[in-house]
């Protein structure tokens, strides 16, 4: 049912990553690889670029890279559009998903189910409904909302949940995760935190989690954590360096000369 | 044909200006004059008092002046126009009496096969006058009238004298007034009291004679508690002079009934289309205008409901698509004339490679109709720098005891939204045809599926190459 199979590795790296928009330079030389099964948490205050780097990642039009490089799998993927990426396996969750009126949930993510994927694995409705009330009772999602217009006067929590929602349909290789913590409950956070980590550990998804606060990270245990500052990366670690950042906030780390 | 109807009514490429060298058994010389009003009235063998409508309207036409407001209507040359075209002496009651080159017309538009699949009863117009009508046996015999108007005329002639121009009077507008001097054909639509009429029954409008004036008239009486669906469609060669679509419809719903009248207009573009539309609805009647204007190069059209009496309530549910060198001046108009009455209007409109659209509506609540309720919503979507879109929403309230909302909104193909769906791996270009389609789902929810389907086809077409 996948686009992959359970052996297949798939790496998304990012090299030497300098990217503006409006001309104006917001990512200063990102390095960082993500691989099929692990979960990165990239973290740092407001306006430091995280939501740049997804965004360059994912191919927004509006952000031009000077220089470095995004591979997918060893691949160059500057010169491939959105959709390109998107075939390719890589997903952005959305942290301001956007409103389609008069598409419904259900026929979007079949749409957008089937474009991804061979002749033989597409799913005709019936099949495609059945697979989806499921994940949709996986995510404690209501029946209605398949019937709802994608994102159309949705609370923010619901929007949150609607991109999980895709994600777990859509089953990328590799999902970039902007923000997605912000705007839930603690019990929505929950279920958002076992989608994921369900996909993480059965298809082998790689995350990278994109987050300000270190909440999320007690209900998805990160890999990797890594502290995102004026647009690089400013360190590396374990798990340990979310906890200390929860203690001691970016405070600290925001003086250091880059 | 495999083809189904809406395929062929919308293709972008315009695939149904194909025309054919039918013979007119008859046909009026180029212009207007009493001679010409006098000639039509003569050749349907009238009742006296119709020749009598028709000569006054023809002076009323001439009093009125060209309107100064909408599109620009200055190209219109009435003297270069034929006012009546007859293709043959009746109408047929089956497809097989249909002269062979107008039957062919018609299966190339998916005519008779939409009747066999999915209506109550058909009837299809030639230039000025109904080739084909059919009703389905049932409802004959529960004592539906389906014809074409002037046979209905004929055999209802109380019913028509009635109500002809009752609800749009020949005085409204030149246009009206110029229908009434020379209408030919339309439809006569009669459902008797309980009776619903389960499936649309439809009619079909071509033109094929260049320089060619349609004027059809329809009415359709709905007796108390009484329902009905009619559609109407309409397509015409592709010939470089103009021609002009004239119709009046007027629409008497009484006590408890309900009507649809649902219009999927693809005129070439070289059509002025220039209708008046309006119904009357009594007590807790429903008339709901679902009108969808695809062609012609020019259209000035807003259907209208008179609320006449408690419970009554109003619905026009448009889209107007407008490309290259096209006008659609479109909208629609209700009247409150009485308290707990309700309307809704939602109007949406896309215009693209130079296109322009404009929404005009009104709104009039009189001073007695308290508890009036009204959601008025239009939409437009602007594809391109060359293309434009107006709103000219007018609204009289005399009543302060009322709930009426307003809302407008123009908007571009949002680049965020396009990069939300290319994420999910929808091309740029399929991306702008999934927002169109949730654009204009709230009319496309209204058609039938078989015109749905192919309704949402159309759009796709139409969006085609239209990726900048």
């Amino acid at each position: 049912m996948a686009i992959k199979l359970e052996a297949e590795k798939h790496v998304l790296e990012v090299k030497n990553l300098e990217a503006s928009v409006d001309g104006k330079k917001v990512l200063n030389g990102v390095n960082l690889t993500v691989q099929s099964g692990e979960v990165h948490a990239l973290m740092g205050p407001n306006g430091s670029g995280k939501s740049t780097l997804s965004a360059v990642i994912m191919g927004h039009p509006s952000y031009v890279v000077e220089s470095g490089d995004v591979l997918f799998d060893g691949e160059s993927i500057l010169e491939d559009s959105p959709e390109g990426r998107a075939q390719k396996g890589l997903f952005l969750a959305f942290q301001y998903p956007l409103e389609v009126p008069g598409v419904s949930v259900a026929n979007f993510l079949r749409t957008a189910y089937n474009q991804l994927r061979s002749k033989e694995h597409q799913m005709p409705v019936f099949t495609f409904s059945k697979f989806l009330k499921e994940k949709m009772k996986s995510l404690h999602i209501d029946e209605s909302f398949a019937e709802r217009y994608l994102n159309d006067g949705f609370s923010g929590g619901e929007k949150k949940r609607c991109e999980i929602l895709q994600m777990a349909v859509l089953q990328p290789n590799i999902a970039v995760m902007d923000e997605t913590d912000s705007g839930l409950d603690v019990d929505a956070l929950k279920v958002v935190a076992q989608g994921v980590q369900g996909l993480v550990k059965n298809s082998g998804m790689g995350v990278l989690l994109i987050t300000h606060y270190p909440r999320i990270l007690h209900h998805i245990r990160p890999d990797f954590v890594h502290v995102f500052v004026d647009g690089k990366i400013r360190e590396s670690g374990g798990f340990e360096l979310a906890l200390a950042l929860e203690e001691k906030g970016y405070g600290e780390l925001e003086p250091v000369p880059a | 044909m495999e083809k189904s109807v809406l395929k062929q009514t919308f293709d972008s490429e315009y695939q149904f200006g194909f025309h054919d060298d039918v013979e007119m058994v008859y046909q009026t010389k180029k212009g207007l004059s009493e001679k010409v009003v006098r000639e039509i009235s003569k050749i349907k063998d009238e009742p006296e008092w119709m020749l009598e409508k028709r000569l006054e309207a023809l002076r009323v036409f001439y009093s009125k002046p060209m309107p100064s407001w909408g599109a620009n209507l200055s190209q219109i040359d009435f003297d270069d126009i034929v006012y009546y075209a007859r293709p043959t002496d009746k109408p047929a009651r089956s497809w097989e009496d249909v002269p062979e080159k107008m039957k062919k017309t018609f299966e190339k538009l998916g005519i008779p096969e939409a009747e066999r699949k999915f209506l109550a009863g058909a009837g299809a117009q030639y230039d000025s006058e109904v080739v084909y009508h059919q009703l389905r046996e049932d409802l004959e015999k529960k004592g539906v009238v389906f014809l074409d108007m002037d046979s209905g005329l004929r055999e209802h002639e109380d019913l028509v004298k009635k109500y002809f121009g009752s609800v749009i009077p020949m005085y409204d507008n030149k246009f009206a007034a110029l229908n009434t001097a020379v209408w030919s054909g339309g439809s006569f639509l009669y459902v008797p009291k309980g009776v619903h009429v389960d499936v649309p029954l439809q009619a079909y409008f071509r033109i094929n004679t260049k320089n060619m004036g349609q004027f059809e008239r329809t009415m359709i009486i709905a007796e108390p508690g009484s329902s009905v669906h009619y559609l109407e469609g309409c397509s015409s060669p592709t010939y470089t002079s103009d021609s002009l679509h004239s119709a009046v419809v007027e629409i008497v719903a009484l006590e408890g009934s309900r009507v649809q009248y649902t219009t999927i207009q693809n005129w070439y573009s070289d059509v002025y289309n220039l209708v008046t539309k309006r119904a009357k609805a009594f007590k807790d009647a429903t008339v709901f205008w679902l009108d969808g204007n695809i062609g012609s190069k020019v259209t000035m059209k807003y259907p209208s409901v008179l609320l006449m009496e408690p419970g009554a309530r109003g619905e026009v549910v448009s889209i107007a698509f407008a490309g290259k060198g096209q006008h659609q001046d479109a909208g629609a108009k209700i009247y409150h004339f009485a308290p707990n009455t309700s309307s809704l209007i939602t109007s949406k409109s896309i215009s693209k490679d130079g296109g322009r659209t404009t929404y005009r509506g009104l709104l009039y609540v009189a001073p007695n109709a308290s508890h009036v309720k009204s959601n008025v919503e239009c939409d437009a979507l602007i594809l391109d720098e060359e293309s434009a879109s107006d709103t000219v929403p007018y609204m009289q309230i005399q009543n302060d005891d009322v709930s009426i909302s307003h809302e407008a909104t123009v908007s571009k193909l949002d680049a965020q939204k396009l990069f939300y769906l290319q994420s999910r791996g929808f091309s740029q270009e399929k991306a702008k045809q999934l927002l169109v389609q949730g654009f204009i789902e709230p009319f496309v929810k209204h058609l039938p599926m078989e015109y749905a389907v192919e309704l949402n086809r159309l759009v796709d077409l139409e969006m085609e190459g239209s990726v900048g």
